[in-house]
């Protein structure tokens, strides 16, 4: 057979087009690495094999009956966060341990109209809050490549079991860089689209205004497939774009002959690891080698992303939060008084303690008297922030820097300090606040620590084709991204 | 700005979230530590800027007023800690 673990899910579509490799032969691969495996990574929350199976006959059948959807037969490993008519989805917390999703989400049914076959249900974060997956109550996920390091979060497990060869492929979602930051610390390539093109319907709410669906693979070519099937209006969303379907692949072999890369001075100041702005330069030079101009940019008001996003996203997440009340869903406890202590204790044991902190947060900003001087002037910081990109792409078509100031870290490193923990955000978050698209890709290893670095594409609203068909470029001339761990 | 163990108990009140007098504490440094990265941004004059929510400035779209959802019940239900009859359980709220 010409496939093997690491086949990409462009190259697995091909052997399935060519019967070379069946969905459910696929299935029974990927089902057995991931059970075996998980035990040392704990990438998977959620297993269930009969079903996985008979999602893979059904598209098999699919197939047989003369059905060629593009992507019949690939298997898929989905965060935690997404709702699948049956399944459990415990969004990593210990209130909804128990929770079995009774509908199924526009992004997971959208793939599988598609004909992708779900592996099962990948840990994260607990509520998608955590850069390193140390929030989740069923415990941290380990990275492929050292188990004593964070595989990045939230979408921890997602980047982990794509890296581990679990699976050919994952959806995260990314609020702050939950896609972005975990694909650089497992030398992966994610993307976090538009704002509005993949609906958020059945994926649990975080932060609404800021919550992205999106991929995660080896190479930026998986990851425009991916999101052709992914992406779509979706009237089930009220902020879905409505706007015709489009081919994210279409320009992925268009030469980089006169793209104009962007660099703001603030991704490239203190604050970056030295390993990781030298493979930044090194990966821009191959990108000037391959025709792309790069000129110096200013995003003043970027500096601003990190605390107006820890106003925007605690805000809104008080307000999503309160759905889990111990009364219709979720965990109750055992023991309370009255109504006011029986929502109380629930909550205080339902939740783990990055959770109600930024829900604590998002209380105090949002209480009679600070909506003005907190949530009003974070919103007014998301335009000026806009505002500069906009200037910024007079210039140029995308901007690039590095994903985060530094690479994966050890286990406990930051988890005592969560402001710490915050600003390994830095550059991630900005994309979110301004709703443009941003992705990033392996561009190779901080000398100093032996860690991975991820380049980061930030782009205009809507510029994803662009984006891809840049990462793809610089794939075809590199190596970076075809790295494995021995595991 | 500084957070006393009084706001800590009112917003953890607002909040719905026990904390008990032992954590006050620990959540009190915690969150100072956060709002002093927040008080970042207080010294930008935004005077006149519209806040964003949206980056294409979409609006909401309106909808037919007609039923598009069939009724689950049990099976939304089947997710409660405590139901019966098709209701929700909960403890007395009125004497």
């Amino acid at each position: 057979m010409s496939w093997n673990t690491f086949t990409t899910v462009a190259e697995t579509k091909k052997a399935l087009d060519s019967k070379q490799v069946s969905a459910v032969e696929l299935a029974q691969h990927y089902l057995s690495r991931a059970l075996s495996l998980n035990k040392s990574l704990n990438a998977f929350i959620t297993i269930d094999s009969e079903r996985t199976i008979s999602e893979a006959q059904a598209q098999d059948n699919r197939r047989s009956k003369g059905d060629v959807a593009p992507l019949l037969g690939v298997p898929i490993a989905h965060k935690d966060i997404y709702l699948i008519d049956g399944w459990r989805t415990t969004c990593g917390s210990k209130m909804l341990e128990n929770f079995i999703a009774p509908y199924t989400s526009t992004v997971v049914q959208n793939m599988a109209n598609a004909g992708m076959v779900t592996l099962g249900k990948l840990n994260m974060d607990e509520f998608a809050m955590g850069s390193s997956n140390e929030t989740s109550y069923f415990g941290p996920v380990k990275n492929p490549w050292d188990l004593s390091r964070v595989p990045g979060g939230s979408s921890g497990g997602s980047a982990a079991s794509v890296a581990a060869g679990l699976t050919p492929a994952s959806t995260g979602t990314d609020t702050g860089g939950s896609i972005r930051q975990p694909a650089m610390f497992c030398n992966l390539t994610g993307l976090k689209p538009t704002y509005g093109i993949c609906s958020r319907y059945g994926i649990i709410a975080f932060a609404s205004s800021l919550d992205q669906a999106g991929p995660f693979a080896q190479t930026a070519e998986d990851c425009a497939l991916l999101l052709n099937a992914m992406a779509g209006f979706d009237p089930h969303d009220a902020t879905s774009l409505d706007r015709p379907k489009e081919d994210y692949t279409r320009d992925l072999a268009k030469p980089l002959k006169g793209l104009r890369i962007g660099l703001p001075k603030e991704f490239f100041g203190e604050g970056v690891a030295s390993g990781i702005a030298k493979a930044v330069e090194d990966a821009l030079d191959v990108y000037r080698k391959l025709g792309a101009t790069t000129v110096e940019v200013s995003l003043p008001n970027v500096k601003y992303s990190v605390p107006a996003y820890y106003v925007v996203a605690p805000a809104e997440a008080s307000s999503n939060l309160s759905r889990f009340d111990g009364a219709r869903f979720g965990h109750r406890a055992k023991e309370y008084d009255d109504i006011i202590d029986m929502y109380k204790r629930s909550r205080a044991e339902g939740f783990g303690a990055e959770v109600k902190r930024r829900i604590l947060i998002g209380t105090y900003v949002l209480s009679h008297g600070y909506y003005d001087a907190y949530y009003l002037q974070a919103g007014k910081l998301r335009r000026l922030i806009a505002e500069d990109f906009k200037k910024a792409y007079e210039v140029c078509d995308v901007v690039m820097g590095p994903t985060a100031p530094e690479g994966a870290f050890q286990f406990g490193a930051k988890s005592d300090d969560p402001v710490k923990m915050y600003l390994n955000d830095i550059f991630t978050i900005c994309a979110n606040l301004t709703g443009q698209p941003a992705m990033s890709h392996p561009c190779g290893v901080d000398k100093d620590t032996g860690q991975f670095v991820g380049m980061h594409i930030i782009g205009n609203y809507l510029d994803e084709a662009r984006m891809l068909n840049a990462a793809h470029q610089y794939q075809l001339a590199t190596e970076w991204h075809k790295a494995h761990p021995a595991l | 700005m500084s957070l006393s163990a009084q706001d800590i108990e009112r917003i953890a009140h607002l909040a719905r979230i026990r904390v008990t007098p032992d954590e006050v504490g620990q959540v009190q440094a915690k969150l100072e530590g956060i709002f002093k990265l927040i008080d970042d941004m207080q010294s930008v004059n935004t005077k006149g800027v519209e806040p964003m929510s949206h980056g294409l400035d979409m609006v909401l779209r309106l909808r037919d007023d007609v039923v598009t959802e069939s009724n689950q019940r049990e099976k939304f239900q089947s997710n409660a800690p405590e139901a019966a009859e098709g209701y929700f359980l909960v403890p007395k709220v009125i004497e």
